[in-house]
């Protein structure tokens, strides 16, 4: 019976919290776009996208050049290196490059936004913008918004060209793979809308999962440091559960059939 | 406010996500023959198409000059009838009497229909393959068991 | 002569389960000094927040120059509120701006000035303050004293009709709070602003005040002229003003009684 009421009451809150994360962002989005908005938008994505670039980087030529490393360890059984191309391009465009990319960006930029926020809110930043008659929803959540939903596919998109690279750094550069049929069995196999687009569909929304989630915690966040730290927490593990789980639906809807 | 310093990197950084989406569209992803060009349809009766799938290529002497788009089962004959979309590139090209068979790439590659164009009789008027053309002519995919069956079979009655 | 600018009549007001404010009425007269004064912890800022309209009370009416702040639309308060600033506690300047950013600041949100007059109405009030040598230094590296004069200055940038101070001398040492007093009773004379301070600092608020309420207890215990007040009968406002230990307003925090926590059963 308890278990019931707590069933009940966990569900109530979730719907509650989730609630108050839409009117969050319908107050930020819906507003009539502004011109004065926009010099912010372009200082928050150097802000969340410039500055995960290092990290987006290093990481994308690591995995490209581990999965050619393991790829080919296998096809090389089969006489089949020469899929090594697609292989490596077809899981980094498809999978890895969204996902990753948002688990990189939920723990780089996720987190530096909550607190950002959090501290803003702790600091009376946000009081203090309201009662100077400017909107912090549309001052300060929207441009963080727009920002991320821009810069997370560019980071994608980034992360699976430089895994590509090295994939064929290490495939061919390393390991003798024929360089013309890397590329040529590749470009047989990937599917500009299929794989291609979809990928970016799929890191669009796991950008404004990722975003809405770091902005909500952080506004919604108690305005103290232990508030804040848990707010912080919260962003990155529920973004990064959410980014997988959600992975597996899209995938499922835009693979799955057929 | 916002410095020059930072609309410069994030300049940089918009270059960089066009160069991979270059790099993406030009030397990964396949992208002259998937719909951005027009295409006409043509139809082909299969009995048995092996492995063939939708998005599969069409080719000619290895040219790809298009796609399959649908597979489905004919409802009254039930046998597979496999719709083909042609690049425009290509139309009034190919005579009526070509064949179409499906073809492996490889020993263990994917498999594509191979478009064999028929010949064009001197002094007559030329038929084309158009919009909802029927190809007549088709070689079924080899099924491996078949072939073996065939293989026994033949020899048994030797 | 004396009209009031801020009105607010029987409110109410609950956070979740607990009562903050039951049944308090008051009065703020344009271009005086207005004074709230209590012990910490009653609940000050949040009467400053229902002024400005950032919370709602479960009844009663807050009347800002004529308006009811409560009922009026979302762009009739927005507007309202340029009318009105306020100095928060912790200056709340924002921290990723220079000084001079954070002044320009409404000045860039609400205005269609140039760059050049822009940055005269900065200086000047930075001048006002005594900060326009700091303006280009960032909030980190201001001292306590001094964020609260930048924003001081940001508050003044719009030059608006009323400023709210939430607790301008808590945590001050002597000469900032001597700088701060001055400030206020300053720009109330020069530019005939009407100020709101919101404080437990006693004899600096009966200094420069016109008019004091008293709150404890959800409500107002006392009201009045400085002089009035400190002349004032109430045990419990004379408790507050001398600060004694205990009094009406008791030492301990309600618990369960000596002889039972200690002695007793469980």
């Amino acid at each position: 019976m308890q278990a019931l009421v707590n069933l009940g009451a966990k569900t109530l809150a979730r719907l509650r919290s989730f609630g108050s994360a839409t009117l969050m962002l319908w107050g930020a989005l819906v507003a009539v776009p502004r011109l004065k908005n926009i010099p912010l938008t372009i200082q928050q994505i150097y802000v969340v996208g410039v500055q995960s670039l290092l990290i987006i980087l290093v990481s994308g030529l690591f995995i490209g050049m581990v999965m050619a490393l393991q790829g080919y360890t296998i096809l090389v059984n089969y006489g089949a290196e020469g899929s090594l191309g697609p292989m490596v391009a077809l899981s980094l465009l498809r999978e890895l490059g969204p996902v990753v990319t948002a688990l990189l960006f939920a723990g780089r930029a996720g987190s530096a936004l909550t607190a950002e926020i959090g501290l803003m809110k702790a600091t009376e930043q946000l009081s203090s913008l309201e009662m100077m008659a400017v909107d912090p929803l549309r001052r300060v959540i929207a441009p963080r918004f727009w920002a991320g939903v821009i810069s997370m596919p560019m980071l994608a998109l980034i992360f699976s060209a430089v895994g590509i690279l090295g994939g064929h750094l290490v495939g061919v550069d390393w390991l003798g793979v024929d360089s013309g049929s890397y590329w040529s069995i590749m470009q047989a196999t990937v599917d500009w809308d299929k794989d291609v687009i979809n990928g970016v569909i799929k890191s669009i929304v796991f950008a404004v999962v990722v975003v809405w989630i770091a902005l909500y915690k952080g506004y919604s966040c108690v305005p103290t440091s232990e508030g804040i730290s848990k707010a912080t927490t919260e962003t990155v593990v529920v973004s990064s559960l959410l980014i997988l789980g959600l992975d597996f639906v899209l995938t499922a809807l835009m693979f799955g059939v057929n | 406010m916002t410095s020059r310093k930072t609309e410069l990197l994030v300049g940089l950084f918009v270059a960089l996500a066009i160069a991979a989406t270059l790099l993406l569209a030009l030397k990964v992803a396949n992208q002259g023959m998937s719909g951005s060009s027009d295409t006409y349809t043509v139809y082909a009766k299969f009995d048995n198409i092996g492995g063939l799938k939708e998005r599969s290529s069409v080719k000619v002497g290895g040219v790809v000059v298009g796609r399959v788009a649908r597979i489905y089962l004919d409802e009254r004959e039930l046998i597979p009838v496999v719709q083909l979309e042609i690049s425009t590139d290509y139309i009034d090209t190919f005579p009526e009497t070509s064949s179409v068979s499906i073809l492996t790439a490889g020993l263990l590659g994917e498999q594509y229909v191979g478009l064999q164009p028929g010949f064009i009789f001197p002094g007559e008027d030329p038929i084309y393959l158009e919009q909802d053309s029927f190809i007549v002519d088709t070689k079924s995919a080899l099924v491996l068991e078949d072939l073996i069956g065939q293989f026994l079979f033949s020899r048994d009655s030797e | 002569m004396s009209q009031s600018l801020v009105n607010i009549q029987n409110m109410h007001f609950n956070r979740g389960s607990r009562t903050i404010y039951s049944d308090i009425s008051l009065d703020v007269q344009k271009g005086k000094i207005t004074a709230v004064m209590g012990p910490s912890g009653i609940g000050k800022t949040t009467l400053l927040k229902l002024i400005g309209g950032q919370l709602t009370p479960a009844s009663g009416v807050v009347n800002f120059d004529g308006e009811n702040v409560h009922s009026i639309s979302r762009n009739s308060l927005y507007k309202l509120r340029r009318k009105m600033s306020m100095l928060f506690q912790s200056g709340a300047l924002f921290t990723n701006m220079s000084v001079f950013d954070n002044v320009a600041f409404p000045l860039r949100e609400h205005t269609q000035l140039s760059e050049a007059l822009i940055k005269t109405t900065v200086l000047l009030k930075l001048e006002a303050v005594g900060l326009r040598g700091a303006a280009d230094l960032m909030p980190s590296e201001l001292s306590g004293g001094m964020a609260r004069r930048a924003a001081l200055a940001r508050a003044i940038a719009l030059d608006p009709e009323l400023i709210m101070y939430d607790e301008p001398f808590a945590g001050q040492d002597p000469i900032s709070m001597g700088v701060l007093v001055k400030l206020i009773r300053q720009l109330n004379h020069t530019l005939g602003l009407t100020s709101i301070v919101v404080t437990h600092d006693v004899s600096e608020v009966l200094d420069i005040a016109d008019y004091v309420y008293i709150l404890a207890e959800k409500t107002i215990i006392g009201s009045g002229t400085p002089d009035e007040i400190k002349n004032s009968s109430s045990e419990l406002v004379q408790q507050f003003l001398q600060g004694k230990a205990d009094g009406p307003v008791p030492f301990h925090f309600p618990a369960a009684s000596v002889k039972d926590q200690f002695m007793g059963g469980q």
